[in-house]
């Protein structure tokens, strides 16, 4: 069969899914024990053995990589969720009639954009204890904005569509209305508005538990193993940093193009090209 | 037989022998490669066969059915088909060819688009210094003449297009390509939305623009305004021209008039009958080897439904069809 | 049964001007009326206003005494110029006839409606189709009255001809009342009885 352009996204796009999810899975899979390491192995360079080398404490970084990747990738999936769903409550409930709901709602996504991400992450996370839940909630609470203010546009465009008046006039109900006409019309831009929340959600996740404000040292965090290894970069552990940092730079961009496949995919006019 | 059509077309005084066609189109189709659903990809072709020739001088209106690709006609003209699309055929521009980087030299220049909506104007830039634009000599004074003419009020200078109503933006549009030095015109669907006296203002001057030597394609539904301002009708039936006549021949009636589409057209108007031939015209998509309009054709025959009838003179104009008279 | 329309007033918002004044208008089942004018003399707003889709700041639209209900199916339907616009691009036609109260599948082959059609997309279909689904939405709602706004203004004169001897022989038939807005005069004797003149309008508002 002829390949043609929508066949090769889609062979992209299943491609990069299976590849994140191979990820996801064998950090699951890999045992603790794996990854507790002896120091008779410490300090090692890369090798067939251990192909990303080994760190200060003899762990084998290879395995710690994939498993951290593997807990990053779970906080950002829960935290782009929560995230997406709070959006789509926030775009939606511009459909009520209050006016003064829609003020407040304008008002609080204006109130979340202005401050910056990482500061808001920080302070939330360091009010709830830090842990994977003040990371998680920090996350989840500042990167609905964005999407809920796409949401709501659409929502506002579709609620003085023609055929939403004609539904009403043949007697159809506000929540009918809700269901048939616009959740459908919004459930691509919000499935493609979820995937590129992750690759931010991943990111956020790993520089906060760089700074030390997420995840406890013990878990085996991508932001966790970078910082670790600062400490010994100028001893020429020069591993330590650079095949982790890839790693996440490789799956950030990975979700970054599986985003903007789904939504080439999906927007009618780019996806006669 | 040649003699007689020569002195035929005589008849009409645009057309006199040796002139050369402003813009002639053989055998031109368009075609769009599109998804469907999930992975097949489909090939539409909305326009196929057309055929069309029009006189410096002339109004020639393009009749047809919504989908049977009239405004996709004028980009194929201009050269501004989206990508996916495939064009074939032939176009000769004052006898020449017209490829795609003379189509870029001549738009905007020699052929001027009137288009459809305000969705062509820039949404930034105030409309009279837009309409004004950056022609030399400056031409503010002819554009308000022009503007006093339509009825448009002067305040609509310093409005922004989205502030104008239907009829107004037409209005504008109709004065941009007023002002324009083009020797070819393509108005598509200039009056919906005009009141009947500012449709018929607006034909009007058309009409001065050809009788000074312009040659106009006017792209319009209107059968009724368009039977009496423009010289020739082209009929296209799903993307086919099926035939072209004097005007005067629809103001004449069935008799006249060649092809049994066209014939059908007269028929369903509301002061003539308005009686409907059944059925609906067939897809872009669908693939019919011979004539398009055979399944609601009274004078359907083997014939028909095998191999589309080529195009050929009667009676001082084209026809395709094999049993027309 | 009759529509009314007493003394209705309407605008824009408070800044703009009147574009409906102390207008009135009468229609008994069964009648059809054609509104003639130029554009933006009103034409539509007040076919908005017929159907329950606008609100008039004074005055009011009575069928048979009593207000146009606004929770269940409206008595007065509206068809629009645009058939496009009137239907969700995302559906397939089935889900856009599903949409009325009455089912009535049977129905449509007289109705002029293709049953292939119904698994289509609307932009598989020409606007002229599309009108048609328009057209048998608002007959199978079960609506004594219907108003059409130019529906055929975007349609080639074969496909307004078979919209418009539907509509007529289905009016007949459901004693349903017309009301036709339309710009053009020949078309507006053909299929009316009676017709009112709407340009005076706007000189007196």
């Amino acid at each position: 069969m002829k390949m043609n352009h929508r066949k090769l996204l889609l062979f992209c796009f299943a491609g990069s899914l299976l590849l994140l999810l191979v990820i996801c899975l064998l950090g699951l899979l890999i045992p603790e024990s794996a990854v507790s390491g002896s120091f008779l192995e410490a300090r090692q360079a890369p090798s067939w053995e251990h192909p990303f080398g080994t760190d200060a404490m003899g762990r084998d970084l290879f395995l710690r990589t994939l498993k951290g990747l593997s807990t990053s990738m779970m906080v950002g999936l829960a935290a782009s969720l929560i995230s997406a769903f709070i959006a789509l409550l926030v775009g939606v409930a511009t459909v009520l009639p209050s006016r003064l709901l829609d003020s407040c709602i304008r008002w609080i996504i204006d109130l979340f954009m202005s401050i910056p991400h990482t500061v808001l992450i920080i302070l939330i996370s360091f009010s709830l204890g830090r842990g994977l839940k003040g990371l998680l909630v920090g996350i989840a609470a500042t990167h609905w904005c964005s999407l809920a203010r796409l949401v709501r546009a659409e929502v506002l465009q579709l609620r003085n569509q023609h055929y939403v008046a004609v539904s009403r006039r043949l007697g159809k109900s506000g929540s009918w209305i809700l269901r048939h006409h616009l959740l459908p019309h919004l459930a691509p831009h919000f499935l493609v508005g979820m995937v590129l929340l992750f690759p931010h959600a991943i990111l956020h996740e790993a520089s906060v538990s760089f700074l030390g404000f997420g995840m406890p040292p013990e878990q085996p965090a991508i932001g966790m193993i970078l910082s670790e290894s600062l400490q010994y970069i100028s001893a020429g552990m020069w591993w330590s940093a650079l095949f982790p940092g890839l790693l996440l730079v490789l799956i950030v961009l990975l979700f970054d193009r599986l985003g903007e496949n789904l939504r080439k995919q999906l927007d009618p006019y780019s996806a006669q090209e | 037989m040649k003699k007689i059509e020569r002195a035929e077309e005589s008849a009409f005084p645009a057309r006199r022998e040796g002139t050369v066609p402003l813009l002639e189109i053989m055998d031109l189709s368009i075609s769009f490669r599109m998804y469907g659903e999930g992975l097949a990809q489909r090939v539409l072709e909305p326009i196929s066969n057309l055929y069309l020739r029009v006189y410096p001088g002339e109004i020639l209106a393009l009749i047809g059915s919504s989908g049977s690709g009239k405004s996709l006609l004028a980009a194929g003209i201009l050269g501004i088909l989206p990508p996916n699309a495939c064009q074939k055929g032939r176009l000769l521009y004052k006898g020449k060819d017209l490829n795609p980087e003379r189509q870029a030299a001549l738009r905007g220049r020699e052929i001027a688009l009137l288009p459809q909506s305000v969705s062509y104007l820039d949404p930034l830039m105030r409309v009279g210094a837009q309409v004004d634009g950056y022609r030399k000599p400056f031409p503010r004074e002819k554009r308000r003449s022009i503007w006093k003419r339509f009825g448009l009020p002067m305040q609509t200078e310093k409005m922004y297009p989205y502030q104008l109503s239907g009829g107004m933006s037409r209005r504008v549009l109709l004065s941009t390509a007023l002002l324009s030095e083009a020797e070819l015109l393509i108005a598509d669907e200039p009056t919906p939305g005009m009141s009947l006296e500012q449709s018929l203002e607006a034909l009007r001057t058309l009409r001065q623009e050809a009788d000074k030597g312009k040659a106009i394609i006017l792209i319009t539904h209107d059968i009724d305004l368009a039977a009496s301002f423009a010289d020739w009708m082209a009929f296209l039936y799903a993307g086919v021209t099926v035939e072209l006549a004097p005007a005067r021949d629809f103001r004449e009636g069935t008799q006249a008039l060649r092809h049994p589409y066209s014939q059908a057209l007269w028929r369903a108007l509301p002061q003539n009958g308005f009686q409907p031939i059944p059925g609906f015209q067939p897809y872009a998509g669908e693939e019919i080897p011979g004539c398009r309009f055979a399944d609601r054709c009274p004078y359907q025959t083997e014939l028909c439904r095998a191999a589309l009838p080529p195009i050929r003179s009667l009676r001082g104009g084209e026809v395709r069809c094999y049993h027309g008279t | 049964m009759v529509l009314e329309a007493r003394n209705i007033f309407f605008r824009y918002g408070r800044q703009q001007p009147w574009l409906l004044k102390d207008f009135s208008l009468r229609l008994d089942r069964g009648e059809r009326l054609s509104l003639l004018g130029p554009s933006g003399c009103g034409k539509s707003t007040l076919a908005m206003l017929l159907a329950g889709y606008l609100q008039p700041e004074r005055g009011e639209i009575l069928l048979d005494g009593q207000l146009l209900p606004q929770k269940r199916c409206c008595p007065v339907q509206l068809i629009s110029q645009h058939p496009e616009q009137a239907i969700n691009p995302r559906w397939r036609l089935r889900q856009v006839l599903e949409e009325c109260p009455l089912q009535q599948e049977d129905l449509l082959p007289r109705l002029g409606i293709e049953v292939a059609w119904l698994d289509r997309f609307p932009r598989e279909l020409s606007g002229g189709e599309l009108q048609r689904f328009c057209v048998v939405r608002a007959l199978l709602s079960g609506a004594p009255y219907l108003i059409c706004d130019e529906i055929s203004t975007m349609l080639d004169a074969i496909s307004q001809a078979q919209i418009w001897q539907l509509l007529l022989r289905e009016a007949e038939e459901r004693k349903l009342g017309l009301i036709a807005i339309s710009h053009n005069p020949q078309l507006a004797a053909r299929i009316s009885e009676r017709v009112l003149d709407l340009s005076c309008l706007q000189q007196e508002g």
